[in-house]
């Protein structure tokens, strides 16, 4: 099922809060929600769910409008805070969740016992919630969203709260669930979403600034491709440093350690100097040691994106 | 099951499980029973075998008691959000809204259904109108049921549950007793609407075993726009 938001606006009071935002989102992606507090990351998910009004604009979900209120029962959504009732024990809470989503009543304590395996529950399943660490709390939110298997995920910040294992763990899961599904997870943790999303939204002062997928923001982001290499053999640092320039590819060239012979090298814009460095090596008889494509950092990109 | 009632059971089990139910039930139970049958003017002064007194003292516990059941409905569930967690959730707004005044509604039930001793301990006594206290319960009934709704109101204007609660005693007040005393200080078509508006005439009125029309009209009016405000406020997101 397909989300298409567009043009959504929302305001809270004078400050906008998100400005006029458009993206679709289709079945079987994961999206990254990146972006500072206050950017409009929450208020954009609140209004998928349906739970606050856009000033202006429209979401649709599978076609219908979530101001229908019909799109509910198609989305599992894991609030910003993870609210829950503090004094419900954790099955009593699942199978009231699964019931007021509508999930057969013949059908819910299989879907129950499913939950509870697959968000790791077993062993804390008979507390109340409010009895629960924080981390089970947070699987305990991910079981009630994911207990009618819906169609789409909204998770707002999902992995707060949780060890290094249990993030990974997590991870896992949302990268298989998110195979048959729509997934939109917001994040701070930008290795996250490297490692959990096909594609990466920023936002920044209510409006998108980026989109598209770790790679292609890198190369939207330095235009053209870093090489650092490392030569061995009997030659001049300066002299292999003019040789390199002459290249077809290279557009620039620097040396980072005459020492160990190592260099910078620049590509010209659309190009891999790769190739030609390779046989650059061959033909003076060198030894290309090491070739590195220097990556810019998710971090860099953000800072970029966001700070002005 | 349709949703109103599993939120109903659901809030059930939380006011039975957090002890406020049986707090309620123990101390409405407690001052209804002592006035009735201990108390200075209680049944056996009075050699009536009625309910009279169970009624009057039934009426003022219950006015002071339902909002401290439904205080917590919607003030509790805005503070900790999980509110937005159940409005998201495939149900609407007034499923919510009548969830949580069922749940209210049968507390009290329950509560009213445990006084039904008082009635047997007295028709053994001595000979009852049966109508008169079948229609006191029906008048209790009704009256609880216009107080929840205002109850719910007051908690859905605000997170915090001793301003839900006193701002239901607040909206309660008027009904309970203050339009009846501003009705005596005044004449003419005034006097009479805010006669009209008492929730004590209307009570009395059932008590006596006399049920007109005009007071179910009057319970069902403001039971249905207090929950109505109730659900306007749920769904006004800002």
């Amino acid at each position: 099922m397909d989300i298409n938001i567009q043009g959504i606006s929302k305001s809270y009071g004078f400050q906008k809060a998100v400005d006029n935002i458009s993206f679709e989102v289709k079945t079987g992606e994961i999206v990254g929600f990146l972006g500072p507090n206050g950017a409009g990351k929450t208020t954009t998910m609140k209004m998928i769910t349906g739970y606050l009004d856009m000033d202006g604009g429209d979401i649709l979900i599978g076609g219908k409008s979530v101001r229908s209120d019909e799109t509910k029962k198609y989305i599992g959504y894991l609030p910003e805070h993870n609210p829950l009732y503090h004094e419900m024990p954790v099955l009593e809470y699942l199978e009231f969740a699964a019931a007021i989503q509508g999930v057969p009543k013949n059908a819910i304590p299989e879907k129950v016992r499913k939950m509870v395996k697959v968000c790791g529950l077993d062993v804390e399943k008979h507390k109340t919630i409010g009895e629960l660490s924080k981390g089970y709390r947070q699987r305990v939110g991910l079981a009630q969203a994911l207990i009618h298997d819906p169609e789409i995920l909204i998770l707002d910040e999902p992995t707060t709260g949780l060890d290094p294992n249990q993030i990974i763990e997590i991870r896992e899961l949302i990268k298989d669930i998110g195979k048959q599904k729509t997934v939109i997870l917001s994040t701070h943790i930008l290795p996250e979403v490297e490692a959990t999303c096909d594609r990466i939204l920023i936002i920044n002062k209510g409006r998108i600034v980026a989109d598209g997928t770790a790679d292609s923001l890198r190369t939207q982001a330095q235009g053209k491709q870093i090489l650092k290499i490392r030569i061995e053999g009997k030659i001049e640092p300066s002299k292999a440093l003019e040789s390199i320039k002459t290249l077809d590819t290279v557009e620039e060239a620097m040396i980072l350690d005459p020492e160990s012979l190592k260099f910078e090298v620049h590509s010209k814009a659309d190009t891999t100097a790769n190739r030609s460095i390779f046989e650059w090596c061959v033909d003076n008889k060198l030894v290309l040691a090491e070739m590195i494509p220097f990556e810019t950092k998710l971090e860099d990109i953000f800072h970029n994106l966001t700070m002005n | 099951m349709s949703a109103t009632w599993i939120i109903a059971k659901r809030e059930l089990n939380a006011n039975f499980d957090s002890l406020t139910a049986y707090i309620v039930l123990v101390l409405f139970l407690g001052f209804t029973g002592y006035f009735t049958w201990f108390g200075g003017s209680d049944i056996f002064f009075r050699k009536q075998a009625d309910l009279a007194v169970f009624f009057a003292v039934a009426k003022w516990t219950l006015f002071f008691f339902i909002p401290a059941i439904t205080m917590r409905q919607f003030a509790e569930e805005r503070r900790t959000g999980t509110i937005e967690l159940l409005l998201t959730k495939n149900v609407s707004e007034r499923q919510v809204v009548l969830g949580k005044f069922l749940a209210s509604f049968l507390i009290v039930a329950i509560a009213l259904a445990f006084t039904i001793p008082f009635y047997i301990s007295v028709s053994v006594l001595g000979k009852v109108d049966h109508g008169a206290i079948l229609m006191g319960y029906l008048g209790l009934l009704l009256l609880s049921a216009a107080y929840i709704s205002i109850g719910l109101f007051a908690s859905s204007l605000t997170a915090n549950q001793i301003v839900a609660f006193l701002l239901a005693l607040f909206i309660g007040i008027f009904f309970h007793f203050l339009f009846d005393v501003m009705a005596a200080g005044t004449t003419g078509w005034l006097a009479n609407v805010l006669q009209m508006l008492s929730v004590s005439a209307h009570f009395d009125s059932i008590a006596r075993g006399v049920v007109d029309s005009k007071d179910l009209i009057f319970f069902f009016s403001v039971v249905v726009l207090g929950l109505l405000l109730a659900e306007y406020n749920l769904i006004k997101k800002r």
